[in-house]
C-alpha cells in the first residue's frame, strides 16, 4: 500500500480501515490499478519521479460521509485532495496537486438538487456534469439553458471553483460569478451554508447571494480550506432567438479600430457574449486544417510581414482579422442587435464586411441540437474539444494529452499585438516552436486571454522542454503586466510567485486563512500554490 | 389499471431476459458515457481519431465493430489511449463496465 509521505504505515492503514468504515470497503481504492485510475492523465510530469500521484481515494456519497472523511484526516493527520467529476484535463485531472495525498472522490454526490424554471436557477452536489444537468433539462422540457465550457463532462461545482468560463452570456459565463449560495464543510469537519443559506428554511439561497455579513465563498474558489457539497448557480433562460455573425477586416492595421468598435458595443451591452478574434490569414484558412502551400510558405517564413501577409489576403479574399459576434434575446432584438453593430463597425472601418452565422430559433429538437456546430455558444454540451491532440487526418498519431497557459492581457488591439511580438521575439530566442500565433478570447466582459495549448509526450525530455517554456512564458508575461487565470498543477508555486507584489502580501494573506481554517494542513495542500504551514518551506 | 393488466404486466416483465436487461444496460453506459466521443457526427473525436486510423477498414463506429472483445473494451476504458483518459470507478462500476464490454462485444465472433 501506498504511504502519504511522513506519516507512519500503521496509522495510515488505520485510518484506510475508519475511512473504509464510513463509505463502505467498495468505495475506497488502495491498489495499483485502482490507482491508476487516478492519475492525471494529461500530466507533463508522465512517468517522471514528480508525476503527482495518490496514496488512496476514497468516494462518499453524502455530505455527513464527507465531514467524518476530514475528521478521521485531521485525527490522522493524512493529506487530502477533493475533486469534483476529476475530468479537470489539462489542469490536473483526478490527481492531487501534494503527491501521496489521498482523493476525495466527490463523483457519487451527482444529485440536481432543485432547479427553479422561473427563477432560473438550480443547486446540485459536486459530482453533477454539464452533460447531467442538460440533460435533466431537456428530458424535463425545461425552457433553461447552462453554459458549458469546451467538454461537457466537467463538474459545475468543480469548474467553477477553478475560475472555469464558457460561451453564452455574460452573466453566465462567467461560471464562479453565477453561482449563487455554497455549502461548504471545512477542513475540520465542520458544516457551512453562505449567503442566505446561512437564515434556516431561507427561501432565495439560490436567488440572492450575499445574505448578511461579509462574503467568504471567494475563501473556496481557487482555495484549499474547505470541501464545496452543494452550490447554487443562475441559468439562462431560453431565448427565443440566437443569432451569430462574422466582421472581417483586411489590414494588419484595421485591428486597432476593430478592437475601438467592438469595445463600444462591449461597454455597452450592445454584445453581451464572448467572441474570438481570429486571423485567417495568420492562422490559415480553417483551423486545424493544414494552410495551402503558397500560404504555408509565408507563414514558416521567418520575420513575414503583415504586408506581405495582407497581399496574399488580397488576391485569395482572405480577412486578416475577423470578430465573432453572437446574440441572444428576442427575434426582432437580435436582428436589431447585428444591425446596430455593423452600423458602429461601418463607421469605424468603411470597407469592413460582414458575413451572417446561425440564425436559429428556440427550442431545439434533439435532431436540431445535435446538428448544432457552435454547440457551447448555445449551451449544449459536447466533447468535440478533444479534436485538439486527437488523430485526425492532418494528425496521424494522437497526443498524450494537452494543457494552456492563458496570460490575461487588456481588451485592446495594442496589447494583443504587443503580446504577439514579446511571444514571437521570445520563442526565437529561446528556440522553440513559434507559438507567438496564438489569438485571444474573451475572458471576462473586460479582458482577453490569450490560449496557447502544449502537447504532453511519451518521451520525459519533451516534456521537461515544455515545462522549462511554461515556466519562462509565466515569468515573461508577468514582466508585462500579464498574468494567469488558472493553470495545472505542475505550475501552480511558479503562477503564485509572479503574483507577488508587496512581498507577495495575498500569498501571506492567504496563508494566514489556510492556517485559521484548516491548522493541521490537511486539505488539498498546494493548490494554487498555497501550502500548509509544515510544507510551506518546501515549495517551489 | 385493472388486474388483467398488472398480469400481463408481470408476463412481460418476466418475458424479458436477463441477457437483453444486461444488453440494455450496457448501451445505457453506452450512452451516457461513450457516445459523446464515440457517436455519429463531425464533433465526435474518438469517431474522428478511428476513422483517420482505420480509414474505414472497420467501422469508425463502436457500436458497428465486429472485432471487439470484452477485455479489449474493459482494457480501454481502465487505462486510456491517446486523448482518451481512462474512467474511474465511481464513474463507471465494474458491473456498468460489464454491461458496457459485452454490448461492445455482442457482435464479435
Amino acid at each position: 500500500m501506498r504511504v502519504p509521505h511522513g506519516i507512519d504505515p500503521k496509522a495510515f492503514s488505520a485510518a484506510v480501515r475508519e475511512l473504509e468504515g464510513v463509505v463502505g470497503q467498495q468505495w475506497v481504492f488502495t491498489s495499483e490499478e485502482d490507482l491508476y485510475l487516478y492519475r492525471d492523465a494529461y500530466s507533463p510530469f508522465w512517468g517522471e519521479a514528480e508525476e503527482r500521484l495518490a496514496s488512496a481515494a476514497v468516494s462518499p456519497e453524502s455530505v455527513e460521509q464527507v465531514q467524518a472523511i476530514l475528521r478521521i484526516a485531521n485525527a490522522h493527520k493524512i493529506p487530502i485532495y477533493p475533486i469534483s467529476t476529476g475530468r479537470n484535463l489539462g489542469y490536473g485531472g483526478a490527481a492531487p496537486v501534494y503527491s501521496g495525498s489521498v482523493v476525495l472522490d466527490l463523483k457519487r454526490m451527482n444529485r440536481i438538487l432543485e432547479i427553479d424554471e422561473q427563477a432560473a436557477s438550480c443547486l446540485v452536489e459536486p459530482g453533477v456534469s454539464y452533460f447531467d444537468l442538460y440533460r435533466h433539462i431537456r428530458a424535463n422540457k425545461l425552457k433553461l439553458w447552462i453554459d458549458c465550457p469546451d467538454p461537457g463532462w466537467g463538474s459545475l461545482i468543480g469548474n467553477a471553483l477553478d475560475h472555469g468560463n464558457g460561451y453564452t452570456m455574460n452573466p453566465f459565463r462567467d461560471h464562479f460569478a453565477a453561482h449563487c449560495g455554497m455549502e461548504v464543510v471545512l477542513a475540520n469537519g465542520d458544516l457551512v451554508r453562505t449567503g442566505m443559506g446561512a437564515l434556516p428554511g431561507a427561501k432565495t439561497w439560490q436567488q440572492s447571494r450575499y445574505g448578511f455579513g461579509p462574503d467568504v465563498d471567494g475563501i473556496f474558489s481557487q482555495g484549499n480550506s474547505g470541501v464545496v457539497t452543494k452550490m447554487g448557480f443562475w441559468l439562462m433562460a431560453e431565448p427565443e432567438a440566437y443569432l451569430s455573425g462574422t466582421v472581417m477586416v483586411s489590414r494588419h492595421a484595421d485591428l486597432v479600430p476593430l478592437m475601438k468598435a467592438f469595445s463600444v458595443l462591449n461597454n455597452t451591452n450592445a454584445m453581451m457574449a464572448t467572441t474570438r478574434i481570429g486571423s485567417p490569414l495568420q492562422l490559415g484558412r480553417v483551423f486545424g486544417m493544414p494552410p495551402e502551400p503558397e500560404h504555408a510558405a509565408l507563414l514558416d517564413k521567418p520575420g513575414v510581414s503583415p504586408e506581405e501577409l495582407e497581399a496574399y489576403g488580397r488576391k485569395n479574399d482572405l480577412p486578416y482579422w475577423t470578430i465573432d459576434l453572437k446574440f441572444y434575446g428576442g427575434t426582432e432584438v437580435v436582428e436589431a442587435q447585428w444591425t446596430h453593430a455593423m452600423r458602429v463597425f461601418r463607421s469605424a472601418i468603411p470597407d469592413v464586411q460582414f458575413a451572417k452565422g446561425d440564425r436559429l430559433t428556440f427550442p431545439l429538437t434533439d435532431a436540431q441540437a445535435e446538428a448544432v456546430k457552435d454547440k457551447a455558444s448555445l449551451g449544449i454540451p459536447s466533447l468535440g474539444a478533444f479534436f485538439v491532440g486527437a488523430r485526425s487526418p492532418n494528425k496521424p498519431v494522437g497526443s498524450h494529452g494537452h494543457f494552456w497557459l492563458s496570460p490575461i492581457l487588456p481588451l485592446s488591439a495594442e496589447a494583443v499585438l504587443e503580446a504577439q511580438k514579446v511571444f514571437a521575439g521570445a520563442f526565437r530566442e529561446w528556440g522553440v516552436a513559434p507559438l507567438y500565433r496564438a489569438l485571444p478570447q474573451l475572458y471576462s466582459p473586460r479582458a482577453f486571454y490569450l490560449l496557447f495549448g502544449f502537447e504532453v509526450s511519451e518521451d520525459p525530455a519533451v516534456n521537461r522542454k515544455t515545462r522549462e517554456t511554461v515556466r519562462r512564458m509565466i515569468k515573461l508575461a508577468a514582466e508585462h503586466g500579464w498574468g494567469e487565470y488558472r493553470t495545472a498543477p505542475a505550475f501552480m508555486d511558479d503562477v503564485m510567485n509572479v503574483y507577488s507584489y508587496n512581498n507577495h502580501a495575498l500569498r501571506a494573506l492567504y496563508e494566514r486563512i489556510k492556517d485559521a481554517l484548516d491548522p493541521n494542513g490537511i486539505l488539498a495542500a498546494g493548490r494554487c500554490g498555497i501550502w500548509p504551514k509544515h510544507l510551506r518551506d518546501g515549495r517551489s | 389499471m385493472s388486474f388483467a393488466r398488472v398480469l400481463l404486466a408481470g408476463v412481460a416483465f418476466a418475458a424479458v431476459s436477463p441477457a437483453v436487461l444486461a444488453d440494455d444496460r450496457g448501451h445505457q453506459v453506452y450512452t451516457r458515457w461513450c457516445i459523446a466521443c464515440h457517436g455519429v457526427g463531425p464533433d465526435k473525436p474518438g469517431t474522428g481519431a478511428l476513422q483517420a486510423k482505420y480509414k474505414g477498414s472497420v467501422p469508425a463506429l463502436l457500436e458497428e465493430r465486429n472485432d471487439l472483445t470484452a477485455d479489449l473494451v474493459k482494457m480501454y476504458v481502465r487505462r486510456g489511449v491517446s486523448v482518451m483518459p481512462p474512467f474511474r470507478k465511481t464513474e463507471i462500476s465494474d458491473e456498468d463496465l460489464n454491461a458496457l464490454a459485452a454490448y461492445l462485444s455482442k457482435r464479435s465472433p
